[in-house]
């Protein structure tokens, strides 16, 4: 769910860096007070670890299909929430960087999605009440799975909210949720068990290495304002969702058609019938929904066509596109010659 | 030149899974001496050497570095004087270019900038590997990363190196280049390993440790030639030295 | 990538964070257009592809990543068409929907934005990147993390590769190991990770760490580097202004609106 550049507005996307620089520089503070300096190479060779552990995939129970680990919320239980936001952030610094992951305009999205809330949400009032210091077992599986949902849910949110105030995307907010929020209940449960998985493994070989040297929590004080506000949010969140969930009957089914419909085509048993079946439903969905979506004020927003400008638009556009390359040639050309 | 010696008295060491690694060590290396310590997986070796530069604290008895005991407070002064080489040259290697990690300790100590990249390229050089400066650490050789990693420690102008498997991962022509370095150190050395060959080319003297303890003590030569006491402790005689004193 | 830090080329030569400030320039003007602009963004490829010249990287390179970032911006872009479906005239006659204009801005924007992030990053190098970022202000303990995050990441994910391999190996073709194996497989990654990380903290006791990590600086601004900041805004301004592509085109068709 690594948002892209392209589908972000400037301010959207200044705005979450401005909130994704300011949350870094607290943790960095918060780190730096610790004074503990064994978190330097720890933090490094644990963001690595998170790359690494994306490369093992493991059989989804029941389904066939198969999952690999996210790594917020096992950086949260391993770090603790400030360090842990340092290394999500540094992870996907480096994604979009060198993996053109995720763009750079939308890095401050992405990092706030994908750390924010598993570090200090998912850690803070999921996963430590309900594990506690337990080493396996109902609560270790219940916590992890609950946390990981809750962490990816909030992240998926963030998604849709920030795209559809983006304003590039035609998707709408409804569809758009209705889309997101399903594919990211699926990917939390995989998050949680792959979590719960790991961590239960070094509980029982290795007990010691769960402790970590991470920074005191001090959530203690302002838990609970915080709390209420996830309360109301989740009352909110959760009646708007039963309304379009109501409303839009249809729409629900066909996110949830695209999500099976996307497994199917990458399982290789699937008959070829099924597909029709499939390709069919798409087709047959296309009319219905696309041109009745608030078509008529949309036709006036929609500036007048000049068949002129467009002309001299494109012939313009790909002039100077060709030029540019023209001149990029040139300047190779001299380098090498030079 | 006392302040160069390296002694252990009574060294033993209990991890916190109350496994006893070395049990009750005690040597004594002069200045200058080749020491290399030899013995089975698992015979303490690595302890052994975490504590002579005051990576890992004795949990009864003492090494002393030059007339100090190592103990947190002298743990500083004393890496000065002890330069380590471990085993991975990737867990040493932690900067982003070869000179960054080389200038690191003389940084750490102090050098103004200009003069800690003038330590770090005479290191390079010492170890032939000043074409390297620029290089990413990871995109090195097996025998490139060992001799960055001899550097980081030369930069640091150390009286007694220490050195964890050196020839570990190395083709043979790095591994003679490896020795041939090692034989022009003038500092004291002590080398852990299993290459019994580099032992007898580099070291004066062997220390051979099974289950924590001191087995025995010798002329390197002496010490590896007896072959049923090689046999006893997960060893074997050097090859060379039956070519040498044929049956 | 990393090779192509290490290369010097003019595009090397300049300053880490200068090109950092022109490419966020960059990125910000070429995401406040309006979402039907294709002709408008046209005189911003000049940015990427002459920074890629200077560089002597090899376009190819580029090309291929970003085509390997591309599905996402397809997929979440490929609405566009089905919600938008206002016709809109073509030159010729063609009537497409609205949708598939936006769409093709979306791919044009997605396409320009991260080709110059790449192109930036790869005639940077990490560390000059990094150096940059902490002279810009960048916390520390970020940017600390940046470097090793980045040092190890090979090391670390050559481990996983080789514990992945070891699975597939005797795996008999299955797509995942179960939960419990792969919490054991991945926990044992973690595992390592962990004992890595212990042995670098000693290797970096044993050259007098204290928690700073010091590094050798050689940025200095040159007035160089200041023009090409200054140059590239410049050009985004006017461009961002005025549709550039319009008027050449205007100019060459004669003037025919």
């Amino acid at each position: 769910m690594h948002m892209a550049d392209a589908l972000i507005s400037p301010a959207v996307g200044g705005t979450m860096w401005a909130a994704s620089a300011g949350l870094l520089a607290w943790c960095a503070r918060k780190i730096r007070q610790t004074l503990d300096d064994r978190l330097v190479p720890l933090m490094g060779v644990l963001g690595a670890f998170i790359f690494a552990a994306q490369m093992i995939n493991f059989t989804i129970p029941a389904t066939g299909s198969s999952g690999h680990l996210g790594g917020g919320l096992i950086l949260a239980v391993l770090l603790g929430p400030y360090a842990s936001f340092v290394v999500i952030a540094s992870v996907l610094t480096v994604q979009a960087l060198f993996f053109a992951d995720g763009g750079l305009l939308a890095l401050g999205c992405n990092i706030f999605n994908l750390g924010f809330f598993p570090a200090f949400v998912a850690l803070p009032l999921i996963y430590r009440p309900i594990v506690r210091d337990a080493r396996g077992g109902v609560r270790l599986w219940l916590g992890s799975m609950l946390a990981a949902i809750v962490g990816l849910q909030l992240g998926a949110f963030g998604v849709v909210i920030e795209t559809t105030l983006s304003g590039i995307s035609e998707l709408p907010f409804d569809k758009f949720v209705m889309l997101m929020q399903p594919i990211h209940l699926a990917i939390g449960i995989v998050e949680g068990l792959a979590t719960a998985a790991v961590v239960a493994f070094v509980a029982r070989t290795r007990p010691e290495a769960l402790v970590m040297p991470s920074a005191p929590v001090d959530f203690s004080v302002n838990l609970r304002p915080v709390q209420t506000g996830l309360l109301i949010a989740a009352v909110i969140v959760g009646g708007a969702l039963s309304w379009f969930a109501s409303s839009h009957p249809d729409g629900l089914e066909w996110s949830m058609g695209k999500v099976s419909g996307r497994e199917e085509l990458e399982s290789r048993e699937a008959g070829i019938h099924e597909d029709m079946a499939r390709v069919q439903e798409k087709t047959a969905f296309l009319p219905d929904y696309g041109f009745k979506t608030g078509e008529p004020e949309e036709t006036q927003a929609w500036p007048a066509v000049n068949a002129g400008t467009t002309i001299s638009g494109l012939v313009g556009g790909a002039m100077v596109v060709a030029l540019a390359g023209l001149a990029g040639y040139l300047l190779r050309l001299r380098r090498k010659t030079a | 030149m006392s302040h160069h010696i390296v002694e252990a008295r009574d060294l033993a060491h209990v991890y916190p899974d109350g496994h006893e690694a070395i049990r009750g060590i005690t040597f004594r290396i002069a200045h200058g001496e080749s020491v290399g310590v030899i013995g089975p997986n698992g015979a303490g070796k690595s302890t052994l050497l975490l504590h002579l530069n005051g990576c890992l604290l004795p949990s009864r008895g003492e090494v002393r570095v030059g007339e100090f005991p190592v103990t947190r407070e002298t743990s500083p002064q004393v890496r000065r004087a002890v330069g380590m080489v471990f085993q991975d040259p990737d867990d040493q290697l932690f900067m982003p270019t070869v000179l960054d990690d080389v200038a690191f300790g003389p940084l750490n100590y102090g050098l103004a900038p200009g003069e800690a990249r003038q330590r770090a390229v005479a290191a390079l050089e010492r170890v032939g590997m000043a074409n390297l400066q620029e290089q990413t650490p990871y995109r090195l050789s097996a025998g490139e990363k060992r001799a960055v990693a001899i550097a980081t420690i030369l930069a640091m102008t150390p009286d007694i190196v220490v050195m964890d498997e050196p020839s570990s991962n190395l083709d043979p022509r790095g591994r003679r280049r490896l020795i041939e370095l090692l034989k022009s150190f003038e500092h004291t050395r002590i080398i852990a390993t299993h290459d019994l060959e580099l032992v007898l080319e580099v070291c004066s003297r062997v220390i051979l440790l099974d289950a924590g303890s001191v087995v025995t003590e010798g002329p390197a030569a002496d010490v590896m030639n007896d072959e049923s006491l090689m046999l006893k402790h997960g060893l074997e005689r050097p090859h060379s030295l039956r070519h040498k004193h044929p049956h | 990538m990393d090779e192509f830090g290490a290369m010097d080329s003019p595009a090397h030569r300049l300053d880490a964070r200068a090109k950092a400030v022109a490419t966020i320039a960059f990125i910000v003007a070429v995401m406040s257009f309006p979402p039907y602009e294709l002709s408008g963004l046209a005189p911003f490829v000049i940015y990427p592809v002459v920074l890629l010249a200077l560089s002597g990287i090899p376009p190819a390179f580029i090309l291929r990543k970003v085509l390997i970032a591309a599905p996402f911006a397809i997929c979440i872009g490929l609405f566009n068409p089905l919600f938008d479906r206002h016709p809109v005239v073509l030159p010729g006659g063609l009537v497409v929907a609205g949708g598939w204009i936006s769409f093709a801005s979306i791919l044009f924007r997605f396409a320009l934005t991260v080709s110059a992030a790449l192109v930036w990053v790869a005639s940077s190098g990490m560390h000059r990147l990094c150096a940059g970022l902490e002279r810009i202000g960048a916390p520390r303990a970020f940017v600390v993390q940046l470097l090793f995050l980045h040092r190890y990441l090979f090391v670390v994910a050559d481990e996983g590769l080789r514990m992945r391999r070891a699975m597939d190996l005797r795996s008999a073709g299955a797509r995942g190991p179960s939960l419990r194996v792969y919490g054991s497989i991945t926990g044992h990654l973690l595992l390592r990770a962990l004992d890595r990380a212990h042995r670098v903290y000693a290797a970096m006791r044993a050259r007098g760490f204290d928690g700073r990590v010091r590094a050798l600086r050689e940025t200095e601004s040159r007035i160089g580097d200041a023009a090409f900041v200054v140059c590239w805004i410049a050009f985004f301004a006017i461009a961002r202004k005025w549709n550039l592509a319009e008027a050449l085109g205007a100019w060459i068709t004669g003037g025919a609106r």
